[in-house]
């Protein structure tokens, strides 16, 4: 094992942390520095359009950590700071507030922040939902809200769309796609998934992608299709996709391209390593670049990054997986679902919203999906899903 | 090393069943994580703490007793 005299971790959420505690799990008891920009201690986000937005949950529970686990992880945790610039040579961060921040070795976990629409800074009633911040002056919105418009048509809007309504909200879903996630589940689930919307009292406006908001001075009264309507609300919500937050990497000489572009060991330099949402690596088995935003990738990118640092020299090729939770609905989807692949339904069945489903391409599977069967849905992962895995 | 496990934060992933299947399971109906072995055999303890660290919902908590 080699052991690098200090490693300092830029981002402090789902990657960070994970890296940060499988270093130590795997033996490594040299330095370690946590810098985060947010004031908070590392938190999940998954919950943030779920059970925070209900108000289900405090705050408090969407912690990753107690601060007791926290301490014994023996980090240095930098809250409230961000990541200004990067020194590669000389392996430094230098942050917002000045510090000048040196390590053997450097972990890039800095996660994506929300794309947003032309006109929206500085207009009043519009949101996006990134942070715990975000989710708690939405939700703080929402309870007097009449009409919310959500722009876009992918898991954010949707898991928002179904959470506002269970508040009692009129709910608008807009996008581009013929149903919800129509582009990453295929017609089977997402015809299902605009049928559960619609039954549930969401009005969906697709097919007709967004071109911009309007507003009365600086507040935000809904926004205009390419079609040239105009749809009413008193609160938007953007939810357009996000991009890395690689700005501050712009002058350090890394390769940056939708993410910061990594070999397969996740290496984007000497002593240089990303991980997480703002990560786009070489999968050896897929034989391209990819980046995925998801949860479990945040912890076992890091954990691949962990291991490479301390010299495991494995290339990082998982099985890609997301979950998400609409109405009743709570999906599995493991490997990546092409909208044109060949769907089979291989136990329960669609009409009882029960089942999952086999897909492929060219007579080899590609992932699997499990609606309200998330054991079942494992196990043909298990069975079907043999390229990459991670273990 | 004890284990604990909130069931209304877990997710269904699985992770945890794919990390140490002799330790947890996944119930049938709504794929919520059963715990087969509470207190584990030490051969057992790293890959329970990895278990619990690659666990998407943060739903598994060891304590050492
Ligand atoms: C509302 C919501 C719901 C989600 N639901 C699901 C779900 O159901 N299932 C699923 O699989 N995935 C879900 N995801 C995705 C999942 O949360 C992400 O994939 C995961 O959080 C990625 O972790 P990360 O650590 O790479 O990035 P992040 O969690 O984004 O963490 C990056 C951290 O770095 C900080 N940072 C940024 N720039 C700097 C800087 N310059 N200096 C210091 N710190 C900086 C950020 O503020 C942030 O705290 C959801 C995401 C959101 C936003
Ligand atoms: S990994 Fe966590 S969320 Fe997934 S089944 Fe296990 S306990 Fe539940």
């Amino acid at each position: 094992m080699s052991t690098p005299a200090g490693v300092l971790v830029a981002g402090a959420s789902a990657a960070g942390l994970a890296t940060a505690e499988a270093l130590r799990r795997k033996g490594y008891t040299g330095e370690l520095t946590l810098l985060g920009d947010e004031p908070h201690v590392p938190y999940d986000r998954p919950p943030l359009s779920k059970q925070v937005l209900a108000g289900a949950w405090q705050p408090e529970r969407a912690h990753l950590r107690t601060r007791e686990v926290l301490d014994a992880l023996d980090a240095e945790l930098l809250l409230g700071d961000a990541a200004a610039s990067l020194d590669v040579e000389n392996r430094t961060v230098h942050t917002e507030s000045g510090r000048a921040l040196a390590a053997d070795t450097i972990v890039l976990a800095t996660g994506v922040r929300p794309r947003t629409l032309p006109g929206q800074d500085g207009l009043r009633g519009v949101h996006v939902l990134r942070s715990l911040d975000d989710a708690l002056a939405l939700r703080a919105e929402l309870l007097s809200t009449r009409r919310l418009l959500i722009v876009g048509d992918g898991v954010l809007g949707a898991e928002i769309a179904a959470t506002a309504r269970g508040l009692g909200v009129e709910v608008v879903l807009a996008g581009p796609q013929a149903a919800p996630l129509a582009a990453q589940l295929g017609p089977l689930a997402s015809d299902l998934l605009a049928e559960l919307h619609n039954e549930n009292g969401v009005k969906l406006r697709l097919g007709a992608g967004v071109d911009g908001l309007t507003a009365d001075g600086d507040r935000v009264t809904g926004a205009r299709l390419s079609t040239g309507e105009v749809l009413e609300a008193d609160l938007v919500v953007v939810a357009l996709g996000a991009v890395p937050c690689t700005d501050w990497l712009e002058d350090s000489g890394l390769v940056l391209g939708n993410g910061v572009v990594c070999d397969s060991r996740c290496r984007a330099a000497d002593g240089i390593y990303a991980a997480g949402d703002v990560a786009r690596w070489h999968h050896e088995h897929l034989g391209s670049l990819l980046r995925l935003e998801n949860r479990t990738n945040a912890t076992e990118q890091a954990l691949a990054v962990a291991a490479n640092i301390l010299g495991a020299d494995q290339p990082y090729t998982p099985i890609p997986y997301f979950w998400t939770d609409q109405f009743d609905a709570k999906l599995q989807i493991h490997g990546v679902l092409a909208a044109d692949a060949e769907v089979t339904v291989v136990e329960g069945d669609p009409a009882a919203r029960r089942f999952v489903a086999r897909y492929e391409r060219h007579g080899k599977a590609v992932g699997v999906l499990g609606w309200n069967m998330p054991k079942q849905a494992r196990l043909h992962r298990q069975q079907h899903l043999t390229t990459g895995g991670s273990r | 090393m004890k284990i604990t496990v909130d069931e209304d934060k877990c997710c269904g992933a699985g992770s945890c069943v794919l990390a140490a299947p002799d330790v947890f399971d996944q119930r049938d109906e709504d794929g919520v994580v059963m715990l087969l072995e509470a207190e584990p055999a030490e051969h057992l303890r790293t890959a329970v703490r990895e278990a619990a660290d690659v666990c998407p919902a943060a739903a598994i908590s060891l304590s050492e007793a």
